[in-house]
């Protein structure tokens, strides 16, 4: 499918959905609330069949936290990006795609580790790489390192 | 608590042991936890960051031209191809591409790089499973390998050469006679890599139909590189999407469809043949002119995102970039290809022996620093 036809065909099924394609790939920007709807059915409407989440990430922009999802069709080879906008940042939450595809298993703890988000329904959500008792989400742009020396 | 590495019984009467995190077979410091029936292995539970570095939020203080040495620490053995990854990256937010001597020399350092990286996962792979001798055959070719980057870079494992807009300096002008010399060697010496351990009766009992992934399942695990194409499974970045005139460049993508070990073994092999080719095709036809395109002293990327992806020796790199305008990056994010790959570890190992789980981690080809990062 192209952009145009994913964007026609996904703005029949879910109105909320808005785009941006400014960048290299059409962008879906959606509230984190009402993601797993849209994620499970570019998972598993076969015109669709996005199998591989090839990128799984989070960005801080202080007022919000977004989610990225990189997804790709080996079959139909196309991609898109899907924007989850997280507004709490305090107590941020979002629901797991890690059912749907098993490689956001560690990608979502990783996340969960260096951003604090939680990941609801999620079967192992544990820290990654850092220690259990470690104390911040290091990669959240209000954190402060005391053993940084700026040279 | 337990004392670490001490072995735990659970109700089951499962036995819990810890593997590594200094365990040779690790070949890093990788740590497994895994539950134990006998000997067959019930789960197996990775623990990871013993080696996190945080490159990514070091790379938010660095300059677009500085980040890209942070990441040949991350896969050491595809150092070339990681800095080649980024520079394409901030190439696609300049909107400039490299000159064409400059894309051809990446690609040939590329491919000595995937050479000399399978060539110790073949040595490695073999001292694994208890052949020794591969060890020492291939480095004896891989050392030439080392030579040849150590002339024209500077260094032999973190060459450090791509730089925004092209290479660092040019080949060195024994570059293409010794690049000619290496190849005719390392051909002639593929028939003995085979002798001695692809058609070995160990070796293929102790790989064939040990740490079996099917197609759908690699897909979902986000397995990319020979692990994935072990399965099968077509996604060959090279091929998909070509970068640094790879379109113009003739060869095969390896499939093998066992899923197994031993196909993992096979496309590795026959990678190797393919690396050689590709080099033999360029080495004649280096075009004259910069090897670096004009670029300013600080780079700033516009507001936006650029993503780039890369086959390592390993699979799928992704390099993320979320720019705000300013000298560094705001955010980057390496997809790495050892971290999806290593979360596929259980999928493969459950069921297996313990003494399997040796053989799927030297077939995954893991290097934990780009686990960990």
């Amino acid at each position: 499918m192209t952009n145009e036809e994913i964007k026609q065909s996904v703005s029949a099924l879910f109105p909320a959905v808005t785009y941006d394609e400014t960048g290299e790939f059409l962008n879906l920007l959606i509230s984190s609330g009402d993601l797993r709807p849209l994620i499970e059915a570019l998972r598993k409407n076969a015109e669709y069949d996005f199998d591989f989440l090839f990128c799984l990430t989070c960005i801080d922009w202080k007022t919000h936290l977004t989610m990225v999802y990189h997804l790709l069709s080996k079959k139909h080879k196309h991609a898109i990006v899907i924007k989850a906008k997280i507004a709490d940042t305090i107590n941020p939450e979002i629901e797991t795609v890690s059912d749907l595809w098993k490689t956001a298993i560690f990608h979502e703890r990783e996340v969960y580790d260096l951003f604090g988000v939680k990941f609801l329904n999620h079967p192992d959500l544990r820290r990654l790489l850092l220690d259990e008792s470690w104390e911040g989400y290091p990669l959240r742009k209000n954190y402060v390192d005391e053993n940084m020396i700026t040279i | 608590m337990s004392l670490l590495g001490a072995p735990e019984l659970t109700e089951e009467g499962e036995f819990v042991i810890n593997i590594g995190p200094q365990h040779p077979s690790t070949h890093g410091v990788l740590h497994l936890k895994v539950w134990l029936d006998g000997e067959t292995i019930k789960k197996v539970q990775p623990h990871l960051g013993y080696i996190h570095r945080s490159i990514e939020k070091m790379s938010e203080s660095l300059s677009y031209r500085n980040f890209i040495y942070v990441t040949s620490r991350m896969d050491y053995l595809s150092a070339h191809i990681n800095n080649q990854a980024c520079a394409l990256a901030v190439e696609k937010g300049l909107q400039i591409e490299a000159p064409p001597r400059a894309q051809m020399i990446r690609i040939l350092m590329a491919e000595l790089t995937r050479l000399s990286s399978h060539q110790l996962w073949w040595g490695c792979t073999g001292l694994d499973l208890g052949a020794v001798t591969p060890f020492f055959y291939a480095f004896r070719e891989r050392e030439a390998i080392m030579e040849i980057m150590e002339e024209s870079c500077g260094a032999r494992l973190t060459q450090n050469y791509c730089v925004p807009g092209g290479v660092m300096y040019d080949v060195h002008p024994n570059f293409q006679n010794r690049v000619k010399d290496v190849i005719k060697q390392i051909k002639s010496k593929f028939k003995e890599y085979e002798e001695i351990l692809s058609g070995n009766v160990i070796f293929e009992q102790r790989t064939k139909g040990v740490g079996y992934i099917s197609a759908a399942d690699a897909v979902s695990y986000g397995c990319t590189g020979p692990t994935a194409r072990g399965s099968g499974v077509s996604c060959d970045v090279r091929k998909w999407f070509p970068y640094d005139g790879y379109e113009k460049v003739q060869f095969k993508e390896i499939l093998e469809h066992g899923g197994d070990c031993y196909a993992r073994y096979m496309v590795r092999m026959a990678e190797m043949k393919q690396s050689a080719y590709i080099i033999e095709q360029l080495i004649d036809n280096i075009p004259e002119g910069d090897f670096q395109a004009k670029t300013k002293m600080v780079l700033k990327l516009p507001k936006g995102e650029f993503y780039q992806r890369v086959e390592t020796a390993r699979g799928e790199l992704g390099v993320y970039i979320v720019s705000d305008g300013a000298a560094s990056p705001y955010r980057i994010k390496y997809r790495s290809p050892n971290f999806s790959n290593l979360s596929a570890l259980e999928h493969m190992a459950k069921g297996a022996k313990i003494g399997d789980l040796v053989a799927i981690m030297a077939t995954i080809d893991l290097v934990i620093p780009d686990v960990d990062r």
